[in-house]
């Protein structure tokens, strides 16, 4: 009975959600809506295991002098910090928490994400090594691409008297919209197809992995 | 089960002609009637998934009559193995990120079928293997997935719960912990399987800063090119779902794969013929398609 449980109860709500998608009468969408409800209520409760995860890796990590054990200590103190602030003070507007939210936390999520820029021109810059006819090619591509996207571009093809069609804003424009909209959908295709595969075999029971076994 | 869905599938089938002999099921706002039993605006969609159902389960049948399918080689699965075996001769960890994305996300709950693979492996070399987690209803998954691929290598005392890490929820607050893992341990091999997002790129440059192997799958298409340009080996889209099946070589999950195979090629045909159609004028059949 401990495989056979999950298994029907996967099957049972699987089977329903699948349903909710095609049936609108107001019993079924009631069910539906019932069970998204559910996943909010235990995704919320799930918030306990993950700060218990947090807080026992972290006290191990002081008690045992691990690597880099200091940094522990901040961690488990903003960790507490924020959950004290936020239940004495609340999280609205002008209050304490919001205010470390929107002056410490967004500045700093800001950051990593800037990041982003760099490592695009380090990418970029060993992707387009022209090493094989493959890297020449997308490397052509991505210069008429990046060419055709920039003002400087529309400069360039009058300079060079390039009729209408063939500049390099109608060039980046078709490569974009045509060879590379077509892979990209059929990647989607295939991937969309994948997934359906996969509820399939986890709501039949072929993938049992996810339950442990 | 298997048997009980072909019965389903038919009589799905039989429920679609009724329905669509009781008519069309709008309300008078032009939403769905709430009454109805079916919405036959979406007789497409169950068609489609009928016919995609009846392709995947006649050819787990066929399977099970033991005809041999092929899958072609995917190289970024047979590098798992290689991955694992360079960690272990160097003496360093397998990081495994299963994606910042919640368990109702399909690929999540994939990737946690393919970490039980990835786990059963690293506890067969016996090596340390670390799960950086960005969501919490992920933890318990992921520690039970590692904890019983453990058991089932035979090795349920290698199990370390503390390398199960719940990091952030938040993206980019999960992603410098990340970062933090893999330049402080240096892990050899790092796989990036699942959902990912702007992350990815910067998961990916600063594992490639520290010489790891890296290995990508995810079917979030706008971040497939990061992955490609960054990591040695990228599983594309449906490749991230063909995994277990790759692995495991069980027959009944080769032949999803077959059924999807032949999904595709009912699809590329019903592409030639609207794309025909349209030319010359039909538009019907390709607006038939259109999900509403």
């Amino acid at each position: 009975m401990r495989k056979e449980i999950p298994l029907i109860i996967t099957f049972v709500f699987g089977s329903i959600m699948v349903i909710d998608y095609l049936v609108p009468h107001r019993s079924v969408t009631a069910v539906g809506n019932t069970l998204q409800g559910w996943t909010i209520i235990i995704t919320a409760f799930a918030y306990v295991l993950g700060i218990a995860n947090v807080v026992r890796i972290n006290l191990q990590k002081i008690s045992g002098r691990s690597a880099d054990w200091p940094y522990a200590f901040p961690l488990l103190a903003g960790l507490a910090g924020m959950v004290g602030i936020g239940l004495i003070g609340g999280i609205h507007d002008g209050t304490l928490g919001h205010q470390i939210f929107l002056y410490i936390y967004t500045p700093m999520q800001a950051t990593m994400f800037s990041l982003l820029a760099f490592f695009i021109a380090s990418a970029a810059f060993r992707a387009f090594r022209i090493r094989s006819v493959d890297a020449a090619l997308l490397a052509i591509t991505a210069l008429f691409v990046m060419i055709g996207r920039v003002p400087i571009g529309d400069e360039i093809s009058r300079f060079l008297h390039l009729p209408e069609g063939v500049d390099f804003a109608s060039v980046q424009s078709w490569i974009m919209n045509v060879p590379n909209l077509a892979a990209k959908r059929a990647i989607l295709i295939g991937a969309a197809l994948g997934a359906i595969s996969t509820g399939l075999k986890i709501i039949l029971g072929l993938e049992r992995n996810y339950l442990g076994e | 089960m298997i048997r009980a869905t072909w019965g389903v599938l038919c009589a799905c089938g039989g429920l679609i002609v009724c329905l669509l002999l009781a008519g069309p099921s709008v309300a008078a706002d032009g939403g769905p009637d709430p009454n109805a039993w079916f919405n036959t605006e979406r007789t497409n969609v169950l068609v489609i998934l009928l016919v995609f159902f009846a392709l995947v389960l006649g050819f787990i049948r066929l399977v099970g009559r033991g005809v041999g399918l092929f899958l072609r080689k995917i190289a970024g699965l047979e590098a798992i193995e290689e991955a694992v075996g360079r960690a272990t001769e160097m003496g360093r960890s397998v990081l495994y990120v299963p994606g910042i994305d919640d368990v109702n996300n399909i690929q999540t709950i994939y990737s946690m079928v393919i970490l039980g693979h990835v786990a059963k492996t690293v506890a067969r070399y016996d090596t340390k293997l670390v799960v950086p987690l960005a969501k919490a209803f992920v933890v318990p998954l992921a520690e039970e997935t590692v904890r019983s691929a453990y058991v089932d290598a035979g090795r349920p005392d290698a199990f370390d719960r503390d390398n199960i890490r719940y990091l952030s929820d938040e993206q980019f607050a999960f992603t410098a912990g990340v970062d933090g893992i893999m330049l402080r341990e240096k892990p050899a091999a790092n796989l990036y399987l699942g959902s990912f997002f702007a992350e990815s790129l910067i998961l990916a440059e600063t594992g490639f800063s520290t010489g790891a192997v890296q290995i990508a799958g995810t079917a979030n298409v706008h971040q497939l090119p990061f992955f490609v340009v960054a990591c040695d080996y990228t599983l594309i889209g449906e490749e991230f779902y063909a995994a277990t099946a790759y692995l495991s070589r069980d027959p009944r999950l080769v032949g999803t794969i077959k059924g999807t195979d032949w999904m595709k090629l009912v699809i590329l045909g019903l592409i030639i013929v609207g794309t025909l159609l349209s030319t010359f004028g039909v538009q019907e059949f390709a607006d038939w398609f259109r999900v509403r």
